[in-house]
C-alpha cells in the first residue's frame, strides 16, 4: 500500500515540474511585462530600470533557475499589481475556491448516488426514465446560461438571493446550485450504468438466494462494487471545479481561484498566474492520491 | 398423496427476447424428498437451470414470465406466496449454490462478513453467526478458519471458494439445497472431494439436494434419481441405474453414447519421425516456476495429450512452444532448429506450421469478421500460400472438411453454436496447412455430445492429412479415445509419459492413478465401487 503511494507520488511530482516549465515559458512570450506595468508615457530608463528590479533582462534559462529555487523555499514572489506575496493572493482565493468544490462535490456525490442507484434498480421504469431525461439536461445545459437564468428568477424577479458577491450563506446558493448541475447530470449517468451492471452480476444473485433485502443489496452488495468507476469521474469533475470554475466565479463574482487567474493573466501578473497553477495543481495531484486511496479501500484486489 | 419436499407440477417460463418468445421450460414435473438427491442433467439451451432459478425466485420479470404450474415446497405454493415471504424462505429453507464460486462471491466483503450475512438477514445475532460462521469454515474443511473469516475471494483457490459458498448455503441448516454445476469449473480431484463433502453433509443435515449438471459422472457419483432435459422438455426420468442401464428416450441415448472414454483406444505406435523434440523447458513468473524441466518427443502424424491440474504448467507449455512466451531455459527441436532461438524472420515463416485452437470460441474469433475473412485471414499475413483468386474455393473446402456448409463463409460468429464456432476456429488453423496444431483446452467448453463430434473431427484430419496435435486438457478420459500418448503434469513436471493403453489400464505414478481414481465414470456402478475403493484407502493427495 505505501509502496504504491510513492510511486503515485513520483510519477505525478514529474507532471508537476513539467507543468511549471511549460506554463513559465508560455507566459513570459505572451508580452513584455515592463511595458504593461508600467505607464504608457515611462521612459525607455523607467523600463530598463523596472526590468532590473525585477530580473527581467536576465537570460530566459537564468529566470527559469531563480523561480524554481525560489518555489522550493516557498518563496512563488510578488503580485506585481497587488504588492504583495504571490502565494497569500492566490491562498486566499483557493480557500473560497476549495469550499465551493467541496460543498457542491458532497452534495452532488451523495444525490447521484441516490438517484443513479434507484434508476438502476427499477431500469426502464419510471423514475429511471425521469432521472435518465433529467440527467441528460443536466449534463448538457451550459453553466454561464444556467447561471444567468439563476440570476434573472431568484435574485431579480423573485428576489430571494443575491445576485453576487459573497458575505452570507445567501451568497453560496446561486453559485453552488449551479455548479451542481453539470457534474449531476454526469455522475448520475456513471452511476445508473455501473450499478445496473452490479446488479446483474452472479454476487447479486447469491444475496438474493440467501434471502437479502432490496436495500442491503442495492446499497451494500452492489454499490460498493459499482463505486470504482464513479469514483473516477467524481475525481474528474471534481478536479474541473478546484481548477477554479471560471465562468461561474465570474458571473458571480466569486473571489475564487478561478477569477483570479483570469484577471492575473489578463494583467500579466505572472507569480499570481504561475502560484495559482502551482497551487490548484498540488491540490489535484492530492485529490488524485486521495482517489486511489478510496479505490484500494473500496477493493481489497486492488489493496493486495 | 404423501407430501413431498419439493413438489414442482406442471412449470412453464418463458423469456421475452429481441428475437421473440423462447420457452425455456415446457410443462415440467418433477419431485424431491428430505435425505434425496435428485440430479437434472441437460446440456446448454436445456432450461436445466431455470426450474431452480424459479424456486428460488431469481427469474427476473421481464424478461422472464412462469406461465403455468405450481412449486410446492412442503405442501405450500412458492409461487402464490408474497414476495416478502419467498425472502424468508430464500437461505433458510432453500439455500443454492452456484458455479463460478469466484463471481458468485462478493469480491469487495470478506468471506466472514458474507457467511455471518446468510445468518444475521434471518434474525441471527451478530455474535452468534460470527461463532457459527467459524464452525461452518472449519466444517467445510477449510485450514486455519479463524484466519480465513477475514480474508477475500480472490484469496482462495477455486475449491475453497466452493467450499466457502457451502459453508454459507449450509449457515442454516436448509431443508433444500440446489447446487447448480457446483463442481464444474473445478480440478477433477478437487470436484471428487467437494462432491464428497455435499454427500457427508447431507447425511448430516438430512436435506434434500436437487443437483443441476451437464456430467453423466456427477450424476452417478451423487444422485438418487435423475431427469433429463432437452430444449426446455423433461425426456426422461428415473432411478440413476435404470435411466443409465435402459435409457427410453433417444437423446439419453445419445447423451451416454457420447460420454467420453468408451472407445477403442489408440494401438501404442511409436514409429516414425520425430517431429518435435522438446528438452528441459523451464519458465518462472517471479517465485512461481510454472515449468520446471520438461522433456519430450512428439512423432509426425501423432497426437500428444497433455493432461494436468489447474496450475500444472500445461497451458504456459503451449504458449512457450508457440513463442507467445519466451521460456527460461531449454530447447526445442524443430526439423533440426532450435525453435526458441529462431530470428523474428525465421519464427514469422514457421508460424506457418505451427497453430493453435483456444478453448473458447466466442473470445478466439473477432466477432466482427465473416467466417470468409476470418479463415482467409491467415493469407493475408502469408500471401505466398495461396492466390486470392482461389481464397473463396479454398475456404469452401475447409468449411466442408470440417463439417460445415460453403455457404456459412458469408455469416458471423455470433450465428453459430459454441460447437460450430470450434470448428470454424479449426478450419481457420487449418488454413496455413500447418503440420502441428496446438489445441489448448478446445473442447472443455463444449457440451458433452458437440465434445465428442469436435475430437471426432480432429482424429479425422490426423488420419487424412498426417497432421500432429499437442491436445490439452484438464480431464483424461476427454483425451482417452483421440490421444496416442500421454503425459500428466503437475507443478511445473512430467509426472509420467507414455501411450496411451499404459496411463489409462496400468499407471505408474500415485498421482495418474488418483487422476483416474477422481475423473467421474458415467455407470452408476462403477462410480459405486470407485467409491467404496475410496473409503477404504483415502486418497493421500488432497490438492488443496
Amino acid at each position: 500500500m505505501l509502496t504504491f503511494i510513492r510511486k503515485r507520488s513520483v510519477a505525478s511530482l514529474f507532471s508537476l515540474v513539467g507543468l511549471i516549465v511549460m506554463v513559465f515559458f508560455l507566459s513570459r512570450m505572451t508580452g513584455d511585462p515592463a511595458s504593461l506595468f508600467l505607464p504608457v508615457e515611462a521612459s525607455a530608463e523607467m523600463k530598463q530600470q523596472f526590468r532590473e528590479l525585477h530580473g527581467l533582462n536576465d537570460p530566459m534559462l537564468v529566470q527559469f533557475g531563480r523561480y524554481v529555487g525560489d518555489v522550493l523555499t516557498g518563496d512563488l514572489g510578488e503580485s506585481y499589481r497587488k504588492a504583495r506575496p504571490a502565494l497569500d493572493v492566490v491562498l486566499e482565493a483557493f480557500v473560497w475556491t476549495l469550499w465551493l468544490a467541496v460543498t457542491t462535490m458532497s452534495l452532488v456525490t451523495c444525490a447521484a448516488i441516490v438517484v443513479g442507484s434507484l434508476a438502476a434498480f427499477r431500469a426502464g421504469g419510471f423514475f429511471d426514465r425521469a432521472a435518465s431525461m433529467l440527467s441528460l439536461i443536466g449534463a448538457s445545459v451550459p453553466d454561464f446560461w444556467l447561471a444567468i437564468v439563476a440570476i434573472v428568477i431568484f435574485s431579480i424577479n423573485l428576489a430571494v438571493l443575491p445576485t453576487s458577491g459573497t458575505g452570507s450563506l445567501a451568497h453560496w446558493v446561486l453559485p453552488i446550485a449551479v455548479l451542481f448541475v453539470r457534474p449531476f447530470g454526469i455522475i448520475v449517468q456513471v452511476v445508473r450504468g455501473s450499478m445496473i451492471t452490479a446488479l446483474s452480476s452472479a454476487y447479486v444473485k447469491t444475496a438474493r438466494a440467501k434471502g437479502v433485502r432490496s436495500g442491503p443489496i442495492i446499497f451494500i452488495h452492489a454499490l460498493r462494487n459499482a463505486m470504482l468507476p464513479v469514483i473516477t469521474v467524481i475525481g474528474d469533475q471534481a478536479a474541473s471545479l478546484l481548477n477554479g470554475a471560471v465562468v461561474v466565479e465570474t458571473i458571480f463574482g466569486f473571489p475564487g481561484v478561478g477569477k483570479l487567474m483570469i484577471d492575473s493573466i489578463l494583467q500579466r501578473d505572472f507569480n499570481v498566474v504561475l502560484a495559482a497553477i502551482l497551487v490548484t495543481a498540488l491540490a489535484i495531484f492530492f485529490m488524485n492520491l486521495l482517489i486511489d486511496l478510496a479505490y484500494a479501500l473500496l477493493d481489497p484486489r486492488i489493496r493486495h | 398423496m404423501a407430501e413431498h419436499l419439493l413438489d414442482v407440477r406442471d412449470l412453464s417460463v418463458e423469456f421475452h427476447t429481441a428475437a421473440g418468445v423462447v420457452k425455456a421450460v415446457c410443462n415440467i414435473f418433477y419431485h424431491l424428498d428430505r435425505g434425496e438427491t435428485l440430479a437434472i442433467l441437460g446440456e446448454s439451451g436445456s432450461g436445466k437451470s431455470v426450474s431452480s432459478a424459479a424456486i428460488m425466485n431469481l427469474i427476473d420479470t421481464p424478461p422472464g414470465r412462469i406461465t403455468s404450474g405450481e412449486i410446492y415446497l412442503d405442501g405450500v405454493d412458492l409461487l402464490t406466496m408474497r414476495p416478502q415471504e419467498r425472502r424468508e424462505v430464500n437461505g433458510k429453507r432453500i439455500a443454492m449454490i452456484f458455479q463460478d464460486p469466484l463471481s458468485h462471491l462478493n469480491p469487495v466483503y470478506t468471506v466472514g462478513w458474507q457467511i455471518r450475512e446468510a445468518m444475521t438477514t434471518h434474525g441471527l445475532q451478530s455474535e452468534a453467526a460470527e461463532a457459527e460462521a467459524l464452525r461452518l469454515l472449519g466444517r467445510v474443511g477449510i485450514a486455519d478458519p479463524q484466519i480465513a473469516l477475514k480474508k477475500y475471494p480472490h484469496q482462495f483457490s477455486g475449491g475453497q471458494r466452493q467450499r466457502v459458498m457451502i459453508a454459507m448455503a449450509l449457515a442454516l441448516r436448509p431443508d433444500l439445497l440446489i447446487a447448480d454445476e457446483p463442481t464444474t469449473a473445478l480440478d477433477v480431484t478437487v470436484q471428487a472431494e467437494v462432491l464428497a463433502l455435499l454427500k457427508e453433509l447431507q447425511r448430516e443435515i438430512g436435506m434434500g439436494v436437487l443437483i443441476i449438471t451437464h456430467d453423466l459422472g456427477v450424476v452417478a457419483e451423487i444422485a438418487d434419481r435423475v431427469v433429463v432435459m432437452e430444449k426446455g422438455a423433461l425426456v426422461e426420468s428415473g432411478t440413476v441405474g435404470d435411466v443409465y442401464r435402459n435409457p427410453k428416450h433417444p437423446y439419453t441415448r445419445k447423451l451416454i453414447a457420447a460420454a467420453p472414454g468408451r472407445g477403442a483406444m489408440h494401438e501404442d505406435d511409436q514409429k516414425g519421425d520425430v517431429l518435435l523434440r522438446v528438452r528441459d523447458v523451464r519458465k518462472s513468473y517471479g517465485a512461481f516456476e510454472a515449468l520446471r524441466g520438461v522433456s519430450f518427443d512428439l512423432m509426425a502424424g501423432q497426437t500428444l495429450a497433455i493432461v494436468g491440474e489447474s496450475g500444472s504448467g500445461k497451458s504456459t507449455l503451449a504458449r512457450v512452444l508457440l513463442r507467445l512466451e519466451e521460456p527460461d531455459t531449454g530447447s526445442a527441436l524443430w526439423q533440426g532448429r532450435d525453435l526458441f532461438r529462431l530470428p523474428p524472420r525465421e519464427l514469422y515463416r514457421l508460424r506457418r506450421d505451427l497453430q493453435m485452437v483456444f478453448q473458447d470460441p466466442s473470445q478466439s474469433l473477432n466477432p466482427r469478421m465473416t467466417v470468409f475473412q476470418l479463415i482467409s485471414e491467415a493469407w493475408v499475413i502469408h500471401p505466398d500460400i495461396l492466390p486470392r483468386s482461389r481464397w473463396r474455393e479454398r475456404v469452401a473446402e475447409l468449411l466442408q472438411q470440417v463439417g460445415l456448409s460453403p455457404d456459412h463463409m458469408r455469416r458471423y460468429p455470433h450465428q453459430f453454436s459454441g460447437g460450430q464456432r470450434q470448428r470454424i476456429a479449426i478450419a481457420r488453423a487449418l488454413a496455413l496447412e500447418p503440420r502441428l496444431i496446438i489445441c489448448d483446452e478446445a473442447v472443455s467448453a463444449l457440451d458433452v455430445s458437440v465434445q465428442a463430434q469436435v475430437i471426432e473431427l480432429l482424429d479425422r484430419l490426423r488420419q487424412e492429412t498426417g497432421i500432429s496435435f499437442i491436445f490439452i486438457a484438464h480431464d483424461l478420459p476427454v483425451v482417452r479415445d483421440f490421444a496416442d500418448q500421454v503425459m500428466v503434469m503437475r507443478k511445473g513436471r512430467i509426472v509420467e509419459l507414455g501411450g496411451v493403453r499404459q496411463i489409462f489400464e496400468a499407471p505408474r505414478e500415485a498421482y495418474t492413478q488418483a487422476l483416474l481414481a477422481a475423473s467421474l465414470d458415467p455407470d452408476p456402478d462403477v462410480q459405486a465401487s470407485h467409491r467404496a475403493r475410496r473409503a477404504a484407502s483415502p486418497s493421500p493427495l488432497s490438492m488443496e
